[in-house]
């Protein structure tokens, strides 16, 4: 029985990575109904800042902020600077293009992918990088049959915290109704005085950003980083804000949790060389059963 | 106007015909690639350009024509060409058999199935099912292509010629379906779905229609290129191969076929021309797409409607005065 | 409905028999009966929201009805798909028109004739010469058809570019390109100036005349309806209110409450609002 709780939790864990890029896909699309292909490097370029951060400051840090107050510093180095280069990427290579349609903003964001991956790959090498094994004590905490690391509830609790905080803001605040309203229906939106540019700031900001912080997260869980990883975490995290109904911002954190649980369980039981098509075909079952994901709404066509 | 046309396409044809006397067989060999891509964009260009159906996973049928191509050869020993209509018709039967049940889905919801799919093969070929695909080294040791009576296509130019003839082939056909009912009903359904259907288009028939030659295309593809490399391996097959085949057809214009080949160029050309630019070639390559993207949206050569058309390929039935 | 004169005894085209449809908990239409008689103009009118669209969309295949049945030429059609029922000769325009935009004015005809044709993917590659004659006759049609609705010299241009009022009537030929039995059309003159709707009444009642076709109209311009209709079928929330000759229903006292009457709330249900329940 410990063995399926186990799952859950790593499941819950690599679910709250893929959560939360996935987060960054939905609000994007819902906004613009772009595929951001560039989000996975976004989520990359943010693993490997930190990781500079972790590295080449890990003098100063232990000298001035002590190991969490480190950790905090590479969080908001990432994410400032991924927002910057959130908006950048947005500026250059997808707002000239909007006005042609969805298609060449599909072209230009695998264009911008390629860019950002490749620019990774020329800053910091094309060789794995390893993280600071360093930064948590590797503790164990037994409840039961139950293990869990320190990590883990670490990653856990401020996954939980991140997405909880942009549920609130989504859902509760006026501004977080004006991006609701602009993922179903922009003109409108618009018409009624909501500024569009200030919904699209947001998402390419905050997306990326808490891509960032994702990134240093999965360096901190896996050890090792390589500039390519952005595409698979992409991928997944893509399916994931898919499965959970694209342009709806809890559905896509739902999606990105069930889409981790659904692959360790697949890896536990089914086989861990199989898993990940176990996960494909569970999304395509979803879509040919309910083709607007687990939350997402059915809009009719109006003939 | 006819008259200059026909004069275009035998200069290219010429020129196509001579270049490989004037290169190495470095350059060949590139040119073969670029072929590979055409026939890929080509095949891509039924389902997304056409119809208008966002299939990112179309490296999926690649792959099945290329290990269907691969396996019967090495383990039965059927000879290469015997396997180019087997490997199409695999590949045209896999996307009938993966596209039926999901070919309801809309817009970016097919692309994610789709998407899938390609992911679910390139998975299943690394974990080796029945001990078939080899795993994640793939499969060694496929023939070249054999006529018997010593005529073997086992030299780069007589690759290249295959895979050219096979291309312009295509083209040819591909030119008539466009002018045909067939092609129009698939146009339509990209215009307006519903009016389509209102218009007596079976539009789910119409749809599977274009994955499945779309797949044999890629199928027949997939069959050259594991005969010209010798061995076939997941990582051929990758989303971003998908990626590379979407980008060819918006790069060259959505349904044109003289697009396709000037996208196919781009794809395979560009990064061995900045080969000089050593590890920024790639970071140069994103920077075009996108500037492409800005400054041509509608593609390089975006299909032109009404005024100018192929008409004296066409044979009398569009040899008309009017239109 | 007291002084119904008694119809003329012709063949019926298409007859609805209690057609329903609902819509989440919104019965957007409620028993309707209707009888379109050969070579007549049936008119369906009747406030915003009233189901007529909803109506047209089950009889097109588009929807399929909840309850009752849809017989054209007297064999039951009901919960057919749209390109089968276009197939056995009833075409369709839409109210918001729905061409195909970048394509040129005439490949957008041509596809009237999609269900006429049967070329298959080889006899087009090895273009045999069945399928060039069938080529060339869609190509005829189309051209007649363009001509007929004075296009002739937009039919290199794209759809998207020719102006609205010629949108509306390349859609009719479009429809007409299929040789239909009975042409439904959903609000044609809308959007259209008084000169054009003129042209389009002209256009109509010529058709009518010369073909053997039938029309079934949705129209909201009066004018249109009492100047070219044969019979007239009143909706409102979903049901038939009335029906008669265009005379009958001008002095019908339902029909003017269902107009201007009621409360202003009730009659606002906007179709758009019901599609999406």
């Amino acid at each position: 029985m410990h063995v399926i709780f186990e799952q859950l939790i790593n499941g819950l864990t690599i679910g709250s990575f893929y959560a939360l890029i996935a987060l960054g896909y939905s609000m994007v699309y819902g906004v613009l109904k772009l595929i951001n292909f560039a989000h996975g490097d976004f989520f990359t370029l943010g693993s490997y800042l930190g990781y500079t951060v972790l590295v080449f400051g890990a003098a100063l840090i232990t000298n001035h902020f002590g190991l969490w107050g480190g950790l905090v510093l590479a969080m908001t180095v990432a994410a400032t600077s991924l927002a910057a280069v959130g908006l950048i990427v947005e500026r250059l290579a997808y707002r000239p293009v909007y006005p042609a349609g969805r298609l060449p903003a599909v072209v230009s964001a695998l264009g911008a992918s390629i860019v950002l991956q490749n620019a990774i790959m020329v800053i910091w090498g094309p060789r794995f990088q390893a993280y600071p094994s360093n930064l948590i004590p590797n503790i164990h905490i037994q409840i039961g049959d139950i293990h869990i690391t320190i990590l883990q509830i670490l990653i856990l609790v401020l996954s939980f915290v991140l997405m909880g905080t942009l549920y609130f803001i989504v859902q509760k605040t006026t501004f977080g109704a004006a991006i609701r309203a602009t993922a179903l229906d922009r003109d409108t939106a618009s018409l009624m005085g909501i500024n569009i540019n200030k919904v699209i700031f947001f998402v390419f900001t905050l997306g990326p950003a808490l891509g960032a912080m994702t990134g240093i997260m999965v360096g901190m869980y896996y050890r090792q980083i390589s500039f390519t990883m952005g595409w698979n975490y992409g991928l997944k995290a893509f399916t994931a804000s898919v499965l959970g109904g694209i342009g709806n911002i809890p559905g896509a954190m739902l999606g990105g949790l069930i889409l981790g649980v659904l692959e360790m369980l697949g890896a536990a039981y089914i086989s861990a060389a199989w898993k990940d098509v176990f996960v494909f075909l569970i999304l395509i079952l979803v879509l040919i059963f309910r083709p607007r994901g687990i939350l997402g709404e059915k809009l009719a066509e109006k003939v | 106007m006819v008259k200059t046309q026909r004069f275009q396409i035998m200069i290219i044809a010429g020129a196509f015909l001579v270049y490989p006397f004037f290169v190495s067989d470095y350059f060949i060999d590139i040119a073969f690639y670029f072929g590979i891509y055409a026939l890929l964009g080509l095949s891509l260009n039924i389902v997304l350009g056409e119809v208008g159906l966002f299939d990112l996973g179309h490296a999926g049928f690649y792959a099945i024509g290329a290990y269907t191509t691969a396996i019967l050869n090495t383990k039965f020993g059927i000879p290469i060409f015997v396997l180019l209509p087997v490997s199409a018709l695999a590949a045209a039967l896999f996307a009938y058999l993966v596209c039926s049940p999901v070919i309801h889905l809309q817009g970016d919801y097919l692309l994610i199935v789709t998407l899938g799919m390609g992911e679910i093969v390139r998975l299943a070929l690394i974990n080796n099912p029945f001990d078939l695909t080899g795993g994640p080294n793939g499969v060694f040791g496929i023939d070249f292509p054999t006529f018997g009576y010593g005529f073997d296509i086992d030299s780069s130019i007589e690759f290249y010629y295959l895979i050219w003839i096979i291309v312009a082939l295509s083209i040819f056909g591909l030119i008539r379906l466009q002018k045909s009912r067939i092609g129009r009903a698939w146009n339509y359904i990209r215009e307006d779905e519903i009016a389509a259907s209102a218009n007596g288009v079976d539009v789910k028939n119409y749809k599977l229609l274009a994955f499945i030659l779309g797949a044999a295309l890629a199928g027949v593809a997939g069959n050259i290129y594991a005969s010209k490399l010798m061995c076939v391996s997941p990582e051929s097959f990758t989303f971003w191969e998908s990626c590379l085949m979407f980008c060819i057809v918006l790069i060259g214009g959505m349904g044109s076929i003289p697009g396709v080949i000037i996208g196919a160029a781009f794809i395979s050309l560009f990064p061995e021309i900045f080969r000089p630019f050593a590890m920024y070639r790639m970071l140069v390559f994103g920077l075009a797409m996108i500037l492409m993207m800005m400054y041509r949206p509608g593609g390089v050569w975006p299909r032109k409607r009404g005024a100018v058309e192929f008409r004296s390929l066409l044979g009398p039935a569009a040899r008309r005065e009017d239109v | 409905m007291s002084d119904l004169q008694a119809r003329p005894d012709k063949e019926i085209v298409l007859e609805t028999r209690r057609l329903s449809k609902i819509f989440g908990g919104l019965t957007a239409v409620n028993m309707i009966d209707l009888q379109a008689l050969k070579g007549e103009i049936l008119s369906l009118i009747g406030p915003n929201g009233a189901g007529k669209t909803t109506v047209f969309n089950v009889v097109t295949g588009i929807y399929k009805p909840e309850m009752g049945n849809v017989f054209f030429k007297g064999s039951d059609i009901t919960g057919r798909k749209p390109h089968q029922i276009v197939s056995y000769g009833i075409a369709r325009t839409f109210q918001n028109i729905r061409l195909f935009p970048d394509m040129t004015c005439l490949e957008n005809i041509m596809a009237g004739q999609h269900c006429r044709s049967s070329s298959g993917v080889f006899s087009s590659i090895f273009q045999t010469p069945h399928q060039r004659r069938e080529e060339e006759r869609i190509r005829e049609i189309a051209q007649a058809r363009l001509r007929q609705v004075n296009l002739w010299a937009f039919r290199q241009d794209l759809a998207k570019n020719v102006a609205y009022g010629s949108q509306r009537m390349l859609e009719i030929a479009r429809a007409l390109a299929s040789d239909p039995y009975l042409l439904v059309l959903d609000e044609p003159s809308s959007g259209l100036n008084p000169r054009e709707t003129e042209i389009l009444m002209e256009f109509l009642t010529e058709l009518i005349r010369t073909e053997d076709v039938t029309i079934l109209l949705i129209e909201h311009d009066m004018n249109v309806v009492m100047g070219i209709s044969d019979w007239v079928v009143v909706m409102d929330e979903g049901r038939k209110i009335a029906e008669g000759t265009p005379k009958d229903i001008y002095n019908n006292q339902r029909v003017i409450e269902a107009y201007l009457g009621k409360d202003d709330e009730e009659e606002e249900i906007d179709h758009g609002t019901t599609a999406e329940h």
